[in-house]
């Protein structure tokens, strides 16, 4: 997991100001900020703004830091504001916190049941599958995307996911069921036609 | 919602995400199982949910900071003299 530094990072030490120890945290933690950051914006721009951010935020707040929750959840927490902060005024009609109505399950219902999943790799990852699959996740409104990205993409568990995003835990395990079948459809879709003699219907 | 004595495809679809993570009682699992093994809309379902979950996972999906961006957010937070990267 590149969440768990090999030794870990010094809470300590960079709150009494040891600029060593801080660059390691950024380098520890950069590159999952960035992803989110690309993911949830969709252009290298404002993903660099996001990362800037977020570390300009951290570093201003971390005496602040409670240790309620692990330096990394915490990380994760102000860089998905920053990206939500961003994404309002880039997109002032994205509402992130709409969930709370849609738990009609109406449109989780599989409706695609080609089974892709023995392709080989290569050509799942081939450039127009890696291409399907970023497209998929770039269609997913950005309140399930968030929560896709930092449980299944960055690997935080389901409770780190809540913490970070201030959500209830059940509410994270909705949006992440409603992600993942989303996904898979989208990509169903794909394959079926590249499948269509094993296809159902 | 105690009575799993017969797994419907609804129910599977709402234990989907428990089941994938490892997260679902043994008892549950072994009922969704059986259901599994009856009806191939939902292993379709359960095998193609998988396999979506382990791309997204892969390096290809998950590249790191390019280094000119690792530049520019050192510069930014005054962390130049850090800039040369430590042995891992």
């Amino acid at each position: 997991m590149n969440r768990q530094p090999s030794n870990e990072i010094s809470l300590e030490a960079i709150i009494a100001g040891d600029r060593a120890e801080f660059a390691r945290l950024v380098d520890e933690y950069s590159s999952p900020i960035y992803r989110l950051g690309l993911r949830m914006l969709g252009n290298p721009q404002d993903a660099e703004d996001v990362l800037q951010n977020t570390f300009l935020n951290a570093l201003t707040h971390i005496q602040n830091f409670e240790g309620r929750s692990s330096l990394a959840t915490w990380l994760y927490r102000i860089a998905a504001n920053e990206a939500l902060m961003l994404l309002r005024k880039k997109k002032p009609e994205v509402n992130i916190e709409e969930m709370e109505g849609e738990e009609d399950a109406e449109d989780l219902h599989p409706a695609r049941f080609v089974d892709w999943s023995a392709l080989p790799e290569d050509e799942l990852l081939s450039d127009e599958g890696k291409k399907a699959l970023d497209d998929a996740i770039q269609q997913l409104p950005e309140s399930l995307r968030l929560v896709f990205l930092l449980r299944d993409v960055e690997g935080l568990s389901i409770k780190e996911t809540a913490e970070a995003l201030n959500l209830t835990e059940t509410n994270v395990k909705t949006r992440l069921l409603r992600a993942r079948l989303a996904l898979r459809e989208q990509l169903s879709a794909y394959y079926s036609e590249r499948l269509p003699a094993r296809s159902e219907k | 919602m105690t009575e799993h004595t017969h797994t419907t495809c609804e129910e599977l679809l709402d234990s989907l995400s428990a089941y994938i993570d490892g997260a679902l009682a043994p008892e549950l699992c072994r009922e969704l199982e059986k259901h599994l093994a009856e009806c191939n809309n939902c292993r379709v379902v359960l095998n193609t949910t998988k396999r979506t979950i382990d791309l997204v996972q892969t390096p290809l999906e998950k590249p790191d900071l390019p280094e000119d961006v690792r530049e520019r957010l050192f510069k930014r937070l005054n962390l130049d003299d850090y800039l040369t990267r430590k042995s891992k």
